[in-house]
């Protein structure tokens, strides 16, 4: 009966209506872990600044797949506190100077910010070492700094200068540093990468770890799946990390994936969902997960819940498939930064006036290198500059001959 | 539709860098602008000046010019014309096929609300979700889907959101909808049917390594595809219907820098451009210019003042198909000029110049009064601070007509 209807010809004159009758939007899934940026209870609070205490994160902070989820207690100190906001503060600093760059038409191309987002590189650099790695995908600036990258080279990448990281070749997308393996511009494509970067690490014997990070559109790249089942095969210690913002580029992620919990994707890799808005809830996921990793249980897929503020990239307004309500109502009661701020100063770490002297130092030190990314000189223009780094040094073609004599490039 | 705004090719104001550029290769240095400084002062130029569009005689500027195109039916002839842009005119051209062809489907990366570049702009609204529709960020699932639905009797009309993003469907173009025809022996069921895969591509002036690519030189190894790049509203309308229309599938580049930058008068009727076949924009009786795309805009201008500072006639072809190009009119013109200059802005190793060069010099051999020069893309990545260094200019080609009229 149905294999008769589908060869009707009134059927084909309407193609494919029942199918997307049924991939119609469903209902948004329910999050069960929130992106609340400002829960958590605490016992006694030392008053030095480098001892240990202890923080119970909220229930909600977790969800885990095929696995046991880590304990919701954690230890930090009040300078480990101070630095987290201070990384959040200046990347937002960063990004939001990279924004009024671009609305000066200083920066061109293609420029990704990740506003609203910070909780999550911060969150992951201070649970890991500088020997273990980090490769994300267009949305890098914020790792890119807080690896050991500059923001003073960050910036002059994006304006395409010469103490750019790429020395102006690259621009947005194209930042690298020691341990971290850069933005990438291919939707997907760094995910196996990371897998390979981790491999190393096993093969090596080294107890680190690689994080793959890729949004919830690049989630759906055939590639993710081949470096899932590599990993797994393998016991490969990489921690696919899902930056879940609910919106790949202009479609929500319900109009674009089948199974939006992204933790779960991994099917026979255990997963974990958290809050990506709570900085210390992303801490001690992914201390756990390092922890997963190099203990040799192989790979683990996490899914970090956030949001991002502006639109894709800046030439999106980013308002266009979502309210201006739902950006508003995530930027007032949801943000990462304002949660952590909400937390340090209930719990007494530090007080208000010492919480601006931080704001003073973010602002301090961004403006400062803002400045003189952009004093820096654009690269030069010449040969030497433009082939150069594209073959091993030395393993040239001999010469490369320009518009005219003169201009032959000699290597 | 957003009104057509007169404008610059940019090219020409993303070239601030190039008298810095001309200085700094002589004098090695460096010069205080950015990439995207305001341009400077084109006093002292005097080939590398702003290219105006509006002023090209390859675009048809009043309805005349555009209901005399030889290549137009005679009841298109009779129409009226819209002024349109590039991404206008394949708004209007992918309207048409929606509107003419029942089984034919848009889908790809956000092109429910128009896409990056607008192209797919109210279709949507027009058609409906089940014939213009959204995918994941799949390039690859993009491709074999459009594939499968084109062999079974529909008109896939998939969009890669920039021609950077295609390798990871590469494979499903090159081992799939290329070779399945000959594979199955002809067999009529067994084909990828109407298949036109459309991709934004080339330089903007600021695009960098993922955003400005132009990938062509690649699809000179794919038998069973064709490759077409329009280089204005006109020519994309036509073309982009005749390949929904072809049987083969298609890969349609549309020079991003031209969608808003190229404007002309465009029948408004149906109408269909031949695929495979290039077109002479200019008869010349000493030099044969071949190029596409963008670049034919800077191909004029060099052919003008190869006319007026060297005496020379330029012969300019807009190959239009670039894979597989049209021999038979780049090779009578060869014959007829004895000199052949290539230009395009993909690298030169491995690009469509070293395909013409190689067919021109087996074909015209004892015709040749000089070697075959290609005025291409430097053989680098294309970086965001030297687009403008790496697209050949107005000075590249006319050094290079010069080159090969005083060999």
């Amino acid at each position: 009966m149905l294999a008769r209807s589908l060869r009707s010809p009134r059927l084909l004159a309407a193609p494919l209506r029942s199918q997307f009758v049924a991939a119609a939007p469903k209902p948004l899934s329910l999050r069960t872990v929130t992106t609340d940026a400002a829960s958590a209870s605490v016992g006694a609070v030392p008053s030095d600044a480098e001892q240990p205490f202890t923080v119970t994160l909220p229930n909600e902070v977790f969800e885990a797949y095929e696995l046991d989820a880590p304990s919701r207690q954690l230890e930090v100190t009040k300078s480990q506190l101070r630095q987290m906001y201070f990384h959040m503060t200046s990347i937002r600093r960063m990004e939001m100077a990279a924004d009024s760059l671009y609305k000066q038409k200083k920066i061109r191309g293609f420029c990704h910010l990740s506003t609203g987002q910070e909780a999550i590189a911060t969150g992951i650099e201070h649970a890991i070492t500088k020997e273990d790695a980090v490769i994300t995908a267009y949305r890098c600036h914020g790792f890119a700094y807080l690896r050991g990258s500059t923001v003073k080279a960050v910036i002059a990448e994006l304006l395409g200068r010469k103490d750019g990281i790429a020395y102006g070749k690259g621009g947005s997308m194209h930042m690298f540093c020691k341990g971290f393996y850069g933005g990438n511009g291919i939707v997907g494509a760094q995910v196996p990468v990371g897998a390979g970067i981790a491999f190393a690490m096993k093969y090596e014997d080294k107890p680190n770890t690689c994080f793959a990070l890729y949004g919830d559109g690049a989630a759906n790249q055939g590639q993710v799946f081949e470096a899932y089942n590599m990993a797994k095969l393998w016991d490969v210690p990489v921690v696919f990390a899902c930056e879940n913002n609910k919106y790949g580029m202009g479609t929500a992620s319900n109009r674009a994936s089948a199974l939006t919990e992204y933790y779960k994707r991994g099917q026979y890799i255990p997963g974990l969902k958290v809050n990506g808005m709570d900085v210390l809830a992303v801490k001690q996921a992914a201390a756990f997960a390092k922890e997963y990793a190099v203990s040799g249980k192989g790979p683990l897929v996490m899914e970090f819940v956030t949001y991002r503020y502006g639109g894709h990239s800046m030439s999106d307004p980013g308002t266009t498939y979502r309210t201006r309500d739902e950006v508003v109502n995530m930027r007032s009661t949801q943000d990462p930064i304002q949660g952590l701020r909400k937390r340090i100063l209930e719990w007494g770490v530090l007080t208000e006036d010492e919480l601006k002297q931080v704001d003073k130092e973010a602002r301090q030190l961004v403006d400062k290198e803002v400045v003189e990314a952009e004093e820096s000189p654009v690269p030069d223009t010449n040969f030497e500059t433009l082939f150069k780094d594209i073959y091993v040094p030395g393993s040239e073609p001999r010469w490369t001959r320009g518009r005219t004599a003169e201009e032959t490039h000699y290597y | 539709m957003v009104p057509a705004r007169r404008c610059l090719l940019s090219l020409s104001s993303s070239s601030s860098l190039r008298p810095s550029l001309a200085k700094a290769f002589v004098s090695a240095s460096s010069s205080p602008r950015s990439y995207s400084s305001p341009a400077a002062p084109t006093t002292k130029r005097k080939l590398n000046l702003p290219i105006d569009l509006n002023a090209s005689s390859y675009l048809a500027q009043t309805p005349q010019q555009a209901l005399s195109l030889p290549e137009l039916p005679d009841s298109v002839k009779s129409s009226k014309t819209k002024r349109l842009n590039l991404y206008q005119a394949i708004n209007d051209g992918l309207s048409t096929i929606l509107e003419t062809d029942p089984k034919s489907l848009i889908f790809g990366e956000d092109v429910s609300f128009g896409g990056v570049f607008r192209c797919t702009t109210t279709l949507l609204d027009r058609f409906g979700s089940q014939r213009v529709f959204n995918t994941p960020l799949t390039e690859q699932g993009i491709m074999g889907f459009a594939i499968g639905l084109s062999g079974s009797g529909y008109t896939a009309l998939p969009e890669i959101q920039f021609a950077d993003y295609l390798f990871p469907a590469f494979d499903q173009l090159h081992n799939e909808a290329s070779k399945w025809r000959y594979r199955s022996g002809g067999a009529e069921s067994f084909n990828s049917g109407n298949l036109v895969v459309r991709m934004p591509c080339g330089a903007v002036g600021h695009g960098g390594l993922y955003h400005s690519q132009s990938p062509e030189g690649f699809f000179l190894g794919m038998q069973g595809v064709k490759v077409v790049i329009p280089r204005g509203p006109i020519q994309a309308k036509g073309l982009l219907i005749a390949a929904a229309r072809a049987g083969d599938p298609i890969v349609f580049m549309e020079p991003k820098i031209l969608y808003r930058g190229a404007i002309e008068e465009v029948p408004v009727g149906e109408y269909e451009l031949p695929i495979g076949k290039a077109e002479v924009l200019q008869k010349g009786k000493d030099v044969t210019l071949v190029s596409y795309g963008t670049l034919v805009y800077t191909c004029e201008m060099a052919a003008k003042a190869a006319k007026e500072k060297l005496g020379v006639e330029v012969e300019v072809i807009d190959l239009r198909t670039v894979h597989p190009w049209d021999k038979k009119t780049v090779v009578d013109s060869v014959n007829k000029t004895g000199r052949c200059v290539v230009v395009h802005e993909a690298s030169r190793t491995g690009g469509i110049g070293e395909s013409v060069g190689a067919e021109v010099q087996e074909r015209c051999f004892l015709r040749l009064e000089a070697p075959v020069t290609r005025i291409t893309g430097w053989d680098t990545p294309m970086p965001l601070v030297f687009e403008s260094l790496i697209v050949p200019d107005v000075a590249r080609i006319f050094d290079g007509i010069k080159r090969v009229i005083e060999y």
